[in-house]
């Protein structure tokens, strides 16, 4: 049986702990009275996942079973979660292929024959064919890629979007025609950590910037508390609100997965353990793999990274109506994540890890370095933030300056054009996200390459605004002075001189809280 | 007899200043040092419609220090006279009456000496009023000379008196002070660049250069044209901070100008092969060259947009790659100095000194010589933009 998340308290017999720190992960003597926070164990996972699936489909929540839904002449579209989930990517096959294969069984079945395949990937980079056929398996790719039935969503489409009406908040709803004029939208989802899926996963996935800018923007951002909260998240009201419009025009059968915390197997085993619990085994693999990256150039560093393909269980499948499938979701995701924490404290400590959802098989830039520290893991909570309004956050990245000009190409620009004018979110929403949004040059790249859309590094800072707003002081250990400094923060060479920087907003001898993640966590401040 | 500063070497022989590197006072002292300070005879003005002038300020321009340099062109070796007294951005006091304008006017100067100053028959370009374009620039009562301060007989602002004659001076506003009047010569200049820009309302546009010559003419095309976007290219901060204050929208450094006037167009960035520069498709409808450097002008070329328009304000090296202006088909077009006739039917001057008047001009003149310590202004002038001044001057009068 697995155990549960714990939170320790650092005292003399606490070994070193270990510290994800990009492309590589460091060893940290955390002041006496550190709170640790562990994430839970691995839940065990659903024994047979046919069976599970088989059974998701047949006896879906508020929905006929699928079969019914399903008859000859009909228009059938499967839009399934993209390659930003989930991190880091799944051991093959994907869930989504099983999926998919037992929906497309079903179809053939019924004498089904238009099926579309959607990429439902917003405004993020096109999957590669390479990375389609990885989600879909073999079989679904040869029989579907090549006649054009299964592709990436495109947001810049305008031909081969619709809009469905507005929202009470005059929100448009404009998503893929293809799905907007299905007589069945089938939703694959996976859900890594409670933001995802619901409404989320059709009126923002397949949806267009014209409907994506109501709730992607820096105020609503800054309002949602928190991202893993749809019920206290303001950008998912937005999306929930959407959602009742498009399932007024399209029918929708969600089917949403959950999956367990077994992310590293393999001689990165140790990274799923407690330090104090490492065996000798353990031990030995850490100094083997600290050292080899240590050694590695960079570019072999990377690909050991980028092949981490994680060992996850399936927690859990239904499918459905959206609503109601969304809270068992979040119910299976809450098991596997949720730790309790007793009161905020002055201080918060997180070390970003080496992968975050927009640079798979690429480059972790410092806008996503610091959108996945003050983006995904600050907001990482229920009820309270980790730290204490006006405390510190300190973080683990090396921060280099370093982008993709495939994959990232508008990144670079934001760095160099927008930060360099201003780092508050409603400022450079007011000045540059529309030209970056409509840049010709980005809309071609984003169509025809494999290029984030202009607008989604704006996105990417907007994640953060609620750490800046929040917090007094972001320090980063260990991190490009240069790169942090654009972003506006500050950086520190060791965690005793983050401390040092932080004590006048904090005082000498701040309580403070480590998040041990990866594997990810949701802290239940109370 | 005067004090002077004296050019006193042909053209020709400044190349072999060159071989001594960048740094001024290393050509000064050198064996090919081209300047010296004389006491000299004080230049006549014995013919109707010239008078003598005791500058006050005396700016050093860019043209000025190619010359000391040995970097300007041999092209200009038959349009000077030696030995001669630099200087032609002036503000001085008339010593007798010009015509019309009393003795103890303040004046300033434009230095082209024009058929009218030379007492020949106008030319086409002076009839029409297009001053700086003159045919007759070697010939008449005054030796060859294209402009006062490149002449051995009118002498020049880097000397203690000087001669002009009456076509060229216009009286200086009581309110406007000596630091900027002396600037209204290269504002002067400006005005032509911008009117010759040609900009039309809400056009785009890019200067490369944030010397004297590019903050002017940045200053300029706010002025007087309704241009959208300006960008102009800086390498030193306090270029950025006044090119902000001039008017620009946006600034970048060299090495982002084809990043941010691709952001600033939404052009599209295209890489040729191998070692080639990069050039954009589409890019701004204007661009202005206030550097005259191949590289500035090469990049200029490249992000000007098909059909567009390129200005070369400053005196251009050889060796550009010239394809953009084929392939894009690019109208382009020189600027030099200014004239009575421009298109905004005003002499440039009278433009000029209006600017001078009220943009924000205080600390322009960011630093001020005595002729006796030359050496130090020249090295002071060369290094400017590093060293956060825009203009340096002369103050002949505490000389
Ligand atoms: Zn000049
Ligand atoms: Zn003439």
């Amino acid at each position: 049986m697995s155990r549960p998340g714990f939170v320790l308290e650092v005292d003399d017999r606490t070994p070193p702990l270990l510290v994800h720190n990009g492309e590589g992960f460091l060893l940290e003597r955390f002041p006496l009275g550190t709170r640790v926070v562990y994430p839970p164990e691995a839940l065990p996972p659903v024994r047979d996942v046919e069976e599970a699936i088989q059974n998701a489909l047949l006896h879906p929540l508020e929905s006929e079973p699928l079969p019914e839904l399903l008859r000859p002449g009909m228009r059938l579209t499967i839009a399934f979660d993209d390659i930003s989930l989930p991190l880091p990517p799944m051991k093959k096959p994907d869930i989504r292929q099983r999926i998919i294969e037992a929906v497309l069984t079903m179809a053939a079945d019924a004498g089904v024959d238009d099926v579309e395949l959607i990429s439902a990937n917003a405004l993020h980079r096109r999957l590669t064919p390479n990375e389609l056929r990885d989600i879909v398996g073999e079989r679904v790719f040869r029989s579907f890629f090549p006649d054009g039935k299964l592709y990436n969503f495109d947001a810049e489409d305008a031909e081969n979007l619709t809009h469905l009406g507005q929202t009470r908040h005059g929100e448009d709803v404009e998503i893929s025609k293809r799905a907007a004029e299905s007589d069945l939208l089938v939703y694959v989802n996976v859900n890594l950590v409670a933001m995802d899926g619901g409404h989320k996963s059709t009126s923002i996935g397949l949806a267009s910037y014209k409907s994506l800018k109501h709730h992607h923007n820096s105020h609503t951002m800054i309002h949602s508390r928190s991202f893993m909260d749809h019920k206290a998240s303001k950008m998912h009201h937005s999306a929930w609100r959407m959602g009742e419009i498009l399932t007024e025009h399209v029918k929708v059968f969600q089917i949403e997965t959950t999956l367990n915390n077994d992310i590293f197997g393999g001689p990165l085993e140790f990274l799923q353990k407690r330090e104090w619990e490492w065996s000798i085994k353990d031990q030995a693999s850490m100094l083997g793999a600290k050292r080899g990256l240590a050694l590695a150039p960079a570019k072999a560093r990377r690909k050991i990274f980028q092949d981490v393909r994680a060992n996850y269980g399936l927690t859990g499948i239904h499918a459905g109506k959206i609503e109601p499938v969304h809270d068992k979701t979040i119910e299976n995701v809450h098991k596997q994540h949720l730790v309790e924490v007793q009161g905020q404290s002055d201080v918060a400590i997180m070390g970003v890890p080496f992968v975050g959802p927009y640079n798979v098989n690429s480059v972790m830039n410092p806008i996503l370095a610091a959108c996945m520290g003050l983006g995904y893991y600050f907001n990482s909570y229920r009820g309270n933030p980790i730290v204490r309004k006006d405390g510190a956050v300190i973080l683990y990245h090396p921060v280099d300056y370093e982008f993709s000009q495939l994959h990232h190409p508008s990144y670079v620009d934001f760095f160099e054009e927008v930060l360099s004018e201003s780092t508050d979110p409603a400022t450079i929403e007011a000045k540059f996200e529309k030209q970056y949004a409509e840049d010709p040059w980005y809309i071609h790249l984003y169509r025809t390459s494999y290029a984030y859309h202009g607008v989604h590094p704006f996105y990417m800072w907007y994640w953060i605004s609620h750490a800046l707003d929040h917090c007094g002081d972001i320090v980063w250990v260990g991190a490009n002075r240069k790169t942090v400094e654009r972003m506006g923060f500050r950086s520190a060479s060791t965690l005793q001189d983050a401390l040092e920087m932080v004590s006048h907003s904090v005082g000498r001898s701040p309580s403070i809280t480590y998040l041990h993640n990866p594997p990810h966590l949701l802290a239940d401040v109370r | 007899m005067m004090l002077a500063l004296e050019m006193y070497r042909s053209p020709a022989k400044f190349l072999a200043a060159k071989a001594v590197g960048s740094r001024i006072p290393g050509v000064l002292t050198g064996p090919a040092a081209p300047l010296r300070l004389v006491t000299i005879n004080e230049p006549k003005a014995d013919r109707d419609g010239w008078a003598r002038i005791r500058p006050i300020l005396s700016g050093i321009c860019g043209s000025d220090l190619g010359m000391v340099t040995g970097h300007t062109k041999l092209y200009f070796s038959a349009l000077v006279s030696m030995p001669f007294v630099p200087g032609h951005e002036i503000v001085g006091e008339l010593l007798e009456d010009c015509e019309d304008l009393p003795k103890g006017t303040r004046v300033v100067m434009d230095s082209v000496l024009t058929c009218a100053a030379r007492g020949v028959e106008p030319c086409e370009s002076c009839v029409a009023g297009r001053t700086n374009r003159c045919d007759r620039i070697t010939v008449g009562h005054v030796a060859p000379g294209l402009q006062t301060g490149f002449c051995q007989d009118t002498g020049g602002g880097w000397g203690n008196v000087m001669v002009a004659h009456r076509s060229q001076l216009y009286a200086v506003p009581d309110g406007l002070s000596d630091e900027r009047a002396v600037l209204t010569e290269p504002l002067a200049g400006a005005v032509h660049t911008a009117l010759r820009a040609k900009v039309e309302p809400g056009q785009s546009v890019l200067v490369s250069g944030a010397g004297a010559v590019g903050l002017f003419a940045t200053l300029a095309l706010r002025e007087l044209t309704q241009a959208g976007r300006i960008t102009v290219v800086a390498k030193h901060p306090k270029q950025r901070e006044l090119a902000k204050a001039f008017g620009a929208s946006d600034v970048v450094a060299p090495d982002e100008v084809f990043r941010g006037v691709r952001r600033a167009t939404g052009a599209f960035r295209l890489k040729p092969e191998l070692n080639a520069k990069e050039f954009l498709l589409g890019g701004v409808d204007i661009a202005v060259d206030a550097v005259g450097s191949k590289d500035s002008i090469d990049t200029v070329l490249r992000v000007t947009k098909a059909g567009g328009r390129v200005v070369l304000a400053g005196m251009p090296s050889t060796g550009a790659d010239l394809s953009p202006v084929w392939f894009r088909e690019l109208e382009l077009t020189g600027t030099y100095a200014s004239s009575r006739e421009e298109p905004n039917d005003r002499p440039a001057f009278e433009t000029a000194l209006e600017i001078a008047a009220k943009a924000p001009l205080d600390g322009v003149v960011g630093a001020r010589y005595p002729l006796y310590r030359w050496r130090e202004a020249l090295d002071h002038a060369q290094s400017a933009g590093r060293l956060g001044t825009v203009k340096v001057a002369f103050d002949v009068r505490a000389s």
